[in-house]
């Protein structure tokens, strides 16, 4: 036992260390006009997506709460994040309708990035109260219900000294502009952002918690028999997964070059739950897979059947404009309808090596 | 009276998209009763039969065209149902509710493909389209029209409900899922009717609502989708008068929301506009929330005991 | 007279128009095994959930260790219901959640078993030993809690060494044969440190010869945690060979208690039950 955790602890060092070794060589290798470029967004992006899909698992698939509130939590995110890192000789073109704003200092970047987080968990401590008590549909529409009237607020113009109205925010920091004496972080941030933030949610799903959380999954009933304070565990889980999800926006605020609620509709949700469908309901090394290889898909792969020719085969009148996302709700479909499982089920990336793998059942909890 | 007749437009409005919110709510309010399904992909089957509209009347004539989208939007809601749910029904209740959500991803991006993302004109329906003036208000024919179809409609769908044996099996369905397999209803039949006017009315609510505005686009059905559930949840979920009611109040107080700075104004409260109208949509969920503190059945929902 | 470890105080349960429990007092005492039985419907798994807090009764108290651990005295109509001593100035609520009365030193099993059934045997027992910890969230992430963590899988092997389900450690719950998961159920009870153990039709579903291996080791169990055991079973060899007492329910009514011998001679009892349906 002893051992095997210090083995565990080993390999997963190693294999961040290799990670962010190879994230730095992509970055210092491919130029931003090569065709390859592509890659590098699709990593970063992808670190995002993992984040805030593995966040969204750790509700859904782990807890057995189904909640569809990820966008507005990460526009909170995002918002905290972008307000206060604004460099404050540039307020004032930012806010230009607003007198440059009522902030008028600012955070170091991973400062403003905890905050984000924190803001987020704040909001769904507070959404939390009333709607952790009802049943688990309500939690849908109630959380999916609050992200528009956060995007509601957001946009209201008596807050625009704070958030800019219905305008974007810009000129905070961003990846690409990150650093160490010449040597780009562009690419290295995300991904090491990304990856401590999921180590945390792993290490959380295999501690006590996590498997407090895994039995009110599976039966709430027998949970609380158990001596396990439903409201208190829901809420714990809410919250954290919020953080994260808060976390992944001010990312995702910082891979873009601006921020505007507009962006953070439903269908960012929908697709962020179609994701972890894909990678697999309680596993988060799928969710991590099924982010980068969904954001590989719709910005690069497919990117031909938006655009006239793919795989070699021209044909402007079908493959126009809009045929990719097609095709991708068409794959999905699929997915949900006959690989209910997802691409790893229930697995974890060290299940795959293990010699005689556990085949997890999936309980039917209803 | 000056204030009366200043505001009547923005009541008149209310009450006619409560009519038509309220004709989207019954397809949730009784899937949801039946499967307990939240049925995402509703308000989307709602925004096809508009689409459907668009590009039939420029093919065929009006009179045509209207029995025919009805039946196109009842046909699509038939196949989705055996599609995208039906093969889940053992499945956990989460998975069919992905899977409405990837059905309604699917419409959304459906549509966006084929009218490449431009707002469609919504054709000009006769008769209902055109100008009256009430009570010294402009307004359209379809702003009367809506309420009073809405309740020929669902008077007509409570008595299909109480005094037929499919609306017998319908409610024994919704009470109990399994006793009434057991006791030899047909499930799928009973699943499949409900789809099948859940889509009808979604199909009329689509021609009524979007005469009022001036196109279609391809999440136009997502917001009166959610409007709509969340009326449903206000009734009591489950409860087609409830729903009817709940969308009423919401089509109502989201239009009184639209004008509240005019109407502040003029009784003098604030000076200067605050922008609340911003809050139109944001209010519907804000009822919701209370809704679910307060009372968490709605207004006519049942109670139902967990059993351990 | 040994210490009394629950004490149900006229306890009534209502749902709409049906009293599943009706003005039900009843005591078991350390040490004791106690058995609760009835025709289905009586109401026995409401009294349970009574005890356990899933349902808050209507009317009525409930005592653990003589102390009240669930008490509601509404006014008005149901006053009448209630038939018990003056209570003075109600109404007094004391509604714990479960998972408090498990704290407390109360663990259930479920007449349908209710495991977690896509968990391990192992990790069934470990989240027993969750609500005494003394971690957080956060020391529990950082792995500051190792010496508890540590400290909870050891006694949670040990109670499965004890319960002979140590070699089924890493299989999953819900692939047990139908013995195994009633058996990993009460180990999972145990794990809760219970003083008081309340099991639900222990031995539905179990041939004569299993029923049988099931007395001795609901005695054993009891000897070895030192518990108080109140059970609701149908199969009358069991009950009659196991109970020290036994409350016998019918629509919601105690219609009569004693010992083994008293109850099986009750006439009422023949009446409502026995006579009618003497195997269960």
């Amino acid at each position: 036992m002893e051992t095997n955790n210090k083995r565990t602890v080993l390999i997963t060092a190693l294999a961040l260390l290799l990670l962010y070794a190879l994230a730095v060589v992509l970055d210092l290798c491919i130029p931003v006009t090569s065709s390859w470029a592509m890659l590098l967004t699709v990593i970063q992006k992808g670190s995002v997506y993992a984040l805030v899909a593995v966040s969204m698992n750790l509700l859904n698939g782990f807890t057995g709460l189904f909640s569809l509130g990820q966008a507005g939590f990460m526009l909170i995110g995002a918002y905290v994040y972008a307000m206060f890192t604004i460099p404050v000789a540039d307020r004032m073109s930012v806010y230009q309708y607003y007198d440059g704003g009522l902030i008028q200092f600012y955070l170091p970047w991973p400062v403003a990035l905890v905050l984000a987080g924190l803001a987020a968990a704040l909001f769904a401590y507070l959404i939390g109260l009333p709607v952790l008590r009802l049943r688990s549909d309500y939690l849908a529409i109630a959380t999916l219900g609050f992200a528009e009237i956060i995007r509601a607020i957001c946009q209201w113009d008596k807050l625009g000294p704070l958030t800019n109205g219905s305008n974007v925010l810009r000129s905070y920091t961003r990846f690409s502009s990150m650093e160490i004496g010449g040597l780009s972080l562009a690419t290295l941030a995300p991904v090491a952002l990304a990856s401590l933030c999921i180590l945390l949610i792993v290490l959380l799903i295999n501690s006590s918690y996590g498997r407090a959380f895994k039995a009110i999954r599976e039966d709430e009933v027998a949970a609380e028999a158990m001596g396990i304070n439903l409201f208190h565990h829901k809420q714990l889980a809410f919250c954290i997964s919020s953080f994260f999800a808060g976390v992944g926006g001010a990312m995702l605020a910082m891979f873009a070059s601006t921020v505007q609620a507009a962006q953070f509709k439903a269908a960012m949700t929908y697709e962020l739950l179609l994701i972890v469908v894909i990678g697999g309901i309680g596993s988060v090394t799928g969710s991590v897979l099924a982010s980068f290889l969904f954001i590989a898909a719709s910005e690069w792969w497919l990117r031909g059947l938006d655009t006239g020719t793919f795989l070699g085969i021209s044909a402007p009148g079908i493959f126009r404009s809009g045929f990719r996302l097609v095709v991708f709700s068409v794959i999905i479909m699929i997915f949900v309808l006959f690989f209910r499982r997802g691409i790893m089920g229930t697995k974890e990336l060290p299940d795959l090596f293990r010699r005689r793998p556990k085949a997890g059942r999936k309980g039917a909890s209803q | 009276m000056e204030f009366f007749n200043a505001n009547l437009p923005y009541l008149l409005s209310g009450i006619s998209v409560g009519g038509q919110y309220a004709l989207i709510a019954i397809g949730y309010t009784m899937v949801y009763g039946i499967l307990r399904l939240i049925n995402f992909a509703h308000g989307d089957v709602f925004m096809v039969a508009g689409l459907m509209m668009v590009y039939l009347s420029t093919a065929v004539p009006i009179y045509l065209a209207v029995p025919l989208v009805i039946l196109l939007t009842v046909l699509l809601g038939f196949v989705i149902e055996k599609v995208a749910y039906k093969p889940l029904r053992s499945a956990p209740r989460m998975s069919v509710m992905i899977s409405a959500i990837g059905v309604s991803y699917l419409l959304q991006n459906l549509a966006l493909y084929i009218t490449g993302g431009l707002n469609k004109n919504y054709p000009t329906l006769p008769w209902i389209s055109d100008t009256i003036t009430l009570f010294g208000a402009t307004t359209r024919r379809v702003t009367v029209i809506t309420p009073i179809l809405t309740i020929l409609l669902v008077a007509g769908l409570v008595l299909l409900i109480n005094h037929t044996k499919t609306g017998m099996a319908m409610r024994a369905v919704s009470k109990d899922f399994e006793t009434s397999r057991l006791m030899g209803i047909k499930i799928n039949n009973v699943i499949s009717a409900t789809f099948i006017i859940g889509s009808f009315l979604a199909a009329v609510g689509s021609m009524l609502y979007f005469s009022n505005y001036p196109g279609v686009t391809p999440t136009a059905g997502a917001m009166p989708g959610l409007k709509a559930f969340v009326a449903a949840v206000f009734g009591g979920i489950g409860s087609v008068p409830g729903a009817v009611i709940g969308a009423f109040l919401i089509g109502i107080c989201e239009n009184i929301i639209k004008a509240l700075d005019t109407i502040l104004m003029q009784l003098g409260v604030i000076q200067s506009g605050l922008g609340l109208a911003t809050f139109s949509d944001a209010f519907t969920f804000v009822l919701l929330i209370v809704v679910l503190v307060a009372k968490p059945t709605g207004l006519f929902g049942e109670k139902a005991a967990e059993k351990v | 007279m040994s210490e009394n470890v629950l004490h149900m105080d006229h306890v009534t349960m209502q749902f709409g128009g049906v009293v599943a429990v009706n003005n039900l007092t009843l005591d078991v005492n350390r040490g004791e095994i106690v058995a609760l039985i009835g025709p289905n419907g009586a109401g026995k798994t409401t009294a349970f959930n009574c005890i356990t807090g899933v349902y808050e009764p209507t009317n009525g108290r409930v005592d653990f260790l003589g102390k009240p651990m669930v008490e509601n005295h509404p006014q008005g109509k149901m006053k009448k219901l209630y038939a018990g001593e003056d209570h003075g100035s109600y109404p007094k609520v004391l509604a714990p959640t479960p998972d408090r009365i498990t704290k407390l030193g109360i663990a259930r099993t479920f007449q349908n078993i209710r495991l977690f059934s896509a968990l391990t045997v192992f990790e069934n027992v470990l989240i027993a030993k969750h609500m005494r910890a003394k971690q957080n969230f956060l020391t529990a992430t950082l792995r500051l809690n190792y010496k508890e963590e540590q400290r909870m899988r050891r006694e949670a092997t040990e109670l499965l060494a004890e319960q002979d389900l140590l070699r089924l450690k890493d299989e999953v719950a819900g692939s047990l044969p139908y013995g195994l998961q009633r058996r990993l159920e009460i180990a999972r009870a145990l794990a809760t440190g219970p003083q008081l153990l309340l099991l639900d039709e222990p031995a539905a579903g179990m041939n004569p010869q299993e029923t049988l291996e099931l007395t001795a080791f609901i005695h054993e169990i009891r000897d070895k945690y030192g518990l108080t055991v109140l059970m609701i079973e149908h199969h009358m060899d069991l009950v009659m060979e196991i109970s020290d007492r036994i409350y016998v329910l019918d629509f919601g009514r105690c219609i009569a208690e004693g010992t083994p011998a008293e109850v099986q001679n009750n006439p009422r009892v023949i009446d409502a039950y026995l006579g009618v349906d003497e195997d269960g």
